[in-house]
């Protein structure tokens, strides 16, 4: 088990490695010359020269490379171009909002899908099946961006019940933190939902034509007690992992989403980033969640093996 | 990360004769009849733009922007004579008619669909095939997806978007390549399995070269998986696209796609919603006729597939 | 536990005295972008400047008139050759941390500024030498007798002349600063500061105003909110939902199309408070053909109106004024002389002279950015008034950040380059032809678009020298009339855009650049 476990960690540096180096090089190749951007408007040719050769921009490709990736190996994420801070200390104050917008997120979409999803199976091809599935694939069907405004038209603007935006942090009071949170991570669970009770359904269908559930019910057990005793239980295994493959998908909702609610998240420092030219903050967001992204998924596996006796590799 | 426990078994070649069966089994599928119809009814508006009534979809008319649905607007032709013309869907903040942009917009944002699924399919198809058959390029050729799928789709996306100038084929480009490692993944593992068959183990004994192996034995065994991969491609390469437009890096916003209009329109959603509502209606249904129809295929071609 | 507490509030409130028992006021605010870089003589952005007016002072100010007033000086004196100038500094002023200010930090301070600025580099030509006299005066001697020097320090829109403390201001100007301690009316709370989310701003309690009442950014600043913060909202339509909503207090730039939104709310107030506006200016790349052909420029000149743009902009005629005099309607310097003709989308005229000119029909790249609210529809206008006037447009649409990179390469257009932008000036930035970085026609020494023209450059250099306002008034005129033969960019119009605040704001002051003393929230 141990050998597993190490031999899966160190499969997830290369990846690592080799994301690092596709999004290096990527950003290297783009037009757009943060040192136009960050001297502004009047700046002469000159002085956006002086700006390029400081941040070290007109450097060979492969030297900044390997300075950027030595530093990287020491822990030293570098510093953001523009905002003046170090990429550690941006990405410390941006993670809260980001962590807790994800969190809320799969809690709700946990919450309401799993039940949705079993309800589904149990009551194959009824008219709660028909409603749970049409849902999942509608939830797949519209644009996050629209999900978030329509949101914010009933619930906030017309209803009054959520402010229209913002975040509070958790340390300033636990109600407005929630009370602003609820909107987004509704907004961004929509398809999460979808997901998850999509694969719920289908996995405890499964189960549920599997013969010792038929034994079960033949032995005159209580439906539910077979429900979630045995079904879900053994559905357990893939569930989790398409939670897993839908960090993913919860990442780039995380994106539009916090440009929705104007959260300071994560999300919204990718994109300013991006717009900005900020090739530092760019790599170490992308490096960062790519991370989460393979850790997740190693937890997973992980998981799974020990879940799942029969499977080594 | 090689972390899916469900490799997709590939359904053994159908044969030609069962051919027919299968379209009169698919068209008896209600999800793919009314997601087809959908369709259908969805790329006759595209092609039938010109003559649906329409005006040209990037003139603009500074004097009537904003209008709501059906305000109307005389319009002056070149020999002075005038006629009324009705925006049904109301005008954006350019006056540039909606109605207009939405009809045309099912062009844009369904051939965006079609090119991302076959552009992908296709170089997935490739990268997968060879990963699966050359042995000693597998390593490497997956390592490298891995880190591509690490990356999250729309983060790639928006990287890739900065990476060329701001166009059609940047943002096409953009939706292709994170799509691509899945696909590969996919044809990987048919080819994989598909490898161990005896039948196949027994072609290659008798010393079937490889481009006939590949016709014969292999590529048939991706084609329904890859079909139905490809509908889903297309659904989320029309949302990726609006998500691109939303956050300011999609195609030039003169373009009318689905997504562009609806960005277009967002700030001002509260006073004049209608820019956000048309093409949203157009755009929420046809993705929804792309993934019933992608859950339609797949419970008739891909029974294995089926309610994952 | 709970009497505990009680006792620890009940005594910190008896310690805090009578001002503690108020309640603090903290002013929200949407601001038209989120402050990234904090360095004003560094960038010329205008949420910068807008940071700047908040933490630090300057020399001189303009007041609501447009006349530049002593602000951080007591007095100045003026030798009769006009060539030396004696400045003495206020009593009480005082860093944010606690140091007095002296003629030792404003000198540097000066000298960093003129580095940056074009008004500033121009006036450099002219300054002989900067001495302090002691900690508190300071002289400064001039070669030739030049208006601008008053005019430079008291120059309020970007770059603008802040002080700062000598070790800050011996920055290399290339370089920024790091540390943000200034003599203004308000202090950065660095601790609090994350850029993407908010940056906030408290009283400075040590801060000495004029006596005079303000006005426009002269006369006293006196400070009535304890806390401001700006907050990062990029979406418009949800600043002004939170306006609405009572949980901002202020935006400043509301999208024209929501001001209907805003004005139907009676909890809402609008504020027109920089009355000169911006103007929006169209930049041609003088470097590539076919506008290194001025007959092309021309034609440009005669393609385009004013009217389309700002209607496809501001749309709502009380925020926009169609307005033909180069250096802004309303300002001193304004005419329309050479202007006849222009402006009005003669296409005919327009194509005759692109014929003249032998325009060879290959497509001119606009570059048009998407991103920006106000800037997002000139593209698509501009692209259809020049089609008219016998253009081809290859208008290349990219986020704003991606125009500012490429109009400053002069790459061919198929390598990169570009022909056409569009932007906007604020008004207080180029009233006169030195500010107006646009009319700069040095060449390779221009802003981009590297206009090149030693006329032009003439004139400049007589307004210059010229410190008598009828005969700069002149040499005005005579800019335009040599605009008018070799244009360096075109005018697209006046707008304005008001401050939306809650009812319960109050002194929201007229001036080139929104300033948060005086304002009162009830």
């Amino acid at each position: 088990m141990f050998g597993y476990i190490l031999r899966r960690l160190l499969s997830a540096i290369p990846v690592l490695v080799i994301v690092a180096v596709l999004v290096f090089l990527m950003l290297r190749f783009t037009p757009g010359d943060p040192a136009a951007v960050i001297a502004g408007d009047n700046a002469s040719s000159e002085q956006i020269a002086l700006i390029r050769n400081r941040l070290g921009l007109d450097q060979p490709v492969l030297t900044q490379f390997t300075i950027w990736a030595g530093n990287l190996l020491t822990g030293n994420l570098g510093e953001s171009f523009f905002f003046k801070k170090t990429i550690a200390e941006l990405i410390a104050s941006r993670i809260e909002p980001t962590l807790s917008l994800a969190f809320a997120t799969i809690l709700i979409a946990v919450v309401v899908a799993i039940p949705l999803g079993v309800l589904a199976a149990y009551r194959h091809g009824s008219w709660i099946d028909r409603i749970v599935m049409g849902f999942s694939v509608l939830g797949f069907s519209v644009p996050v961006f629209v999900i978030g405004y329509l949101m914010i038209y009933v619930f906030a603007i017309t209803l009054g019940w959520f402010p229209v935006q913002g975040y509070q942090p958790l340390s300033q009071g636990f109600g407005g933190y929630v009370q602003r949170l609820v909107l987004p991570s509704l907004t961004l669970s929509v398809i999460y939902i979808a997901l998850i009770a999509r694969m719920t359904r289908a996995s405890v269908l499964e189960v549920l034509n599997e013969d010792y559930i038929r034994t079960a019910r033949a032995k005159g057990q209580v439906e539910r007690k077979i429900l979630f005793r045995h079904a879900l239980k053994n559905a357990a295994v893939p569930i989790v992992t398409v939670v897993g493959i839908g960090i993913a998908l919860l990442i780039g909702g995380v994106v539009v989403t916090e440009s929705v609610f104007a959260i300071p998240g994560l999300g919204r420092l990718t994109v300013d980033a991006v717009l900005a030219r900020d090739y530092p903050t760019i790599q170490a967001v992308i490096l960062l969640f790519s991370g989460v992204y393979v850790g997740i998924n190693l937890l997973i596996d992980l998981a799974y093996s020990l879940f799942d006796p029969r499977i080594r590799y | 990360m090689s972390a899916e426990p469900t490799i997709l078994a590939p359904v053994v070649a159908e044969r030609p004769a069962s051919r027919r069966r299968i379209f009169g089994r698919l068209l008896r599928n209600p999800s793919v009849a009314i997601g087809g119809f959908v369709l259908v009814v969805m790329t006759l508006i595209g092609l039938l733009a010109p003559v649906l009534g329409t005006l040209d979809p990037t003139a603009i008319n500074p004097s009537t922007r904003n209008k709501v649905p059906g305000f109307e607007r005389t319009i002056r032709a070149d020999d002075g004579s005038t006629s009324v013309f009705k925006h049904r869907m109301g005008t954006d903040s350019l006056g540039r008619d909606v109605y207009s942009r939405v009809v045309y917009g099912a062009r844009v944002s369904l051939m965006i669909a079609v090119t991302v699924a076959l552009a992908s399919v296709a170089i997935g198809l490739v990268i997968g095939l060879v990963a699966g058959y050359i042995r000693w390029l597998d390593g490497p050729i997956m390592r490298v997806m891995d880190g591509l799928m690490a990356i999250p789709g729309i983060l790639l996306a928006i990287a890739v978007v900065s990476l060329f100038r701001a166009g059609l084929a940047a943002v096409v480009i953009a939706i292709i390549v994170p799509e691509i490692p899945r696909v590969v993944r996919l044809v990987r593992s048919i080819v994989l399995s598909v490898r161990e068959e005896p039948y196949v183990e027994a072609a290659i004994m008798a010393g079937t070269r490889v481009p006939a192996l590949m016709a014969r034995h292999i590529l048939p065994n991706t084609v329904a998986p890859l079909i139905v991969q490809g509908t889903f491609i297309a659904a989320s390469a029309i949302l990726v696209e609006a998500i691109l437009s939303f956050l300011g890096i999609g195609i030039p916003p003169e373009t009318p796609s689905w997504g562009n209009i609806m960005a277009e329109g967002r700030n001002l959603f509260r006073v004049f919603p209608h820019n956000i509502l048309y093409p949203g209606i157009f755009l929420g249904l046809t993705v929804l006729a792309v993934n019933m129809l992608g859950d339609g295929l797949r419970d008739t071609l891909d029974p294995k597939m089926a309610d994952r | 536990m709970m009497s505990r507490w009680k006792i620890v509030t009940a005594a910190a409130a008896l310690l805090a005295g009578s001002s503690m028992a108020q309640a603090q006021t903290t002013m929200k605010v949407v601001m038209h972008s989120d402050v990234k870089i904090v360095d004003p003589i560094w960038t010329t952005a205008y949420i910068v400047r807008n940071h700047g007016y908040m933490i630090y002072d300057t020399l001189f100010s303009m007041d609501e008139k447009g006349e530049i007033k002593p602000q951080m000086v007591e007095s100045y004196t003026e030798s009769p050759d006009k060539l030396t100038y004696k400045f003495t500094l206020r009593d009480g002023l005082l860093w944010h941390d606690g140091k007095p200010v002296t003629s030792e930090d404003c000198i540097p301070s000066i000298k960093r500024w003129a580095a940056k600025d074009p008004v500033g580099q121009k006036l450099m030509t002219f300054v002989d030498t900067i001495t302090a006299d002691d900690a508190k005066s300071f002289t400064v001697k001039l070669k030739s007798p030049t208006g601008l020097l008053i005019f430079g320090l008291g120059k309020p829109s970007s770059n603008v002349p802040f002080m700062m403390p000598k070790r800050v201001a011996e920055t290399d100007p290339n370089t920024q600063i790091s540390e943000f301690i200034g003599s203004g009316p308000f202090v950065l709370k660095t601790d609090e500061w994350k850029p993407g989310d908010k940056i906030v701003y408290t009283r400075f309690k040590e801060y000495k105003p004029r006596s005079e009442p303000a006005s426009g950014l002269a006369g006293g600043k006196v400070v009535k909110l304890d806390r401001v913060e700006w907050l990062a909202v990029s979406d418009q339509q949800q600043a002004v939902n939170a306006l609405l909503a009572g949980e901002i207090d202020m935006v400043e730039q509301p999208a024209f199309d929501l001001i209907p939104l805003v004005k139907a709310d009676s909890n809402i107030k609008l504020w027109t408070y920089n009355p000169l506006g911006l103007q929006y200016t169209m930049r041609f790349n003088h470097t590539q053909p076919p506008f290194d052909n001025p007959k092309v420029r021309q034609a440009v000149t005669y393609a385009l109106n004013q009217k389309d743009f700002l209607e496809a902009t501001v749309g709502n005629p009380d925020y926009y004024k169609v307005c033909k005099a180069m250096f802004v309607c309303g300002s001193p310097m304004a005419t329309e002389k050479g202007m006849d003709g222009l402006l009005e989308s003669n296409f005919k005229k327009s194509q005759e002279l692109l014929k003249e000119a032998g325009y060879d029909g290959k497509p001119i790249v606009l570059l048009h950015s998407t991103d920006l609210q106000s800037l997002t529809n000139l593209g698509p206008v501009a692209k259809q008034l020049l089609e008219k006037g016998g253009f081809k447009v290859d208008m290349q649409s990219s986020d704003w950040q991606t125009v500012v990179s490429r109009r400053v390469r002069k790459d061919p257009v198929d390598k990169g380059g570009w022909n056409l932008m569009q932007t906007a000036w604020v008004s207080a930035d180029i009233l006169n032809p030195v500010m107006a970085g646009f009319f700069n026609a040095s060449c390779d020494k221009a802003a981009f678009g590297w206009p090149c023209d030693e006329q032009m450059e003439k004139l400049r250099d007589d307004f210059a020298r010229e410190p008598d306002p009828a005969k700069q008034k002149a040499i005005v005129e005579a800019v335009q009339l040599r605009w008018r033969e070799s244009p360096t960019h075109v005018h697209l119009g006046q707008y304005d855009v008001p401050i939306a605040a809650r009812s319960n704001i109050s002194g929201i002051l007229t001036a080139p650049a929104p300033v948060f003393w005086n304002v009162e929230k009830k």
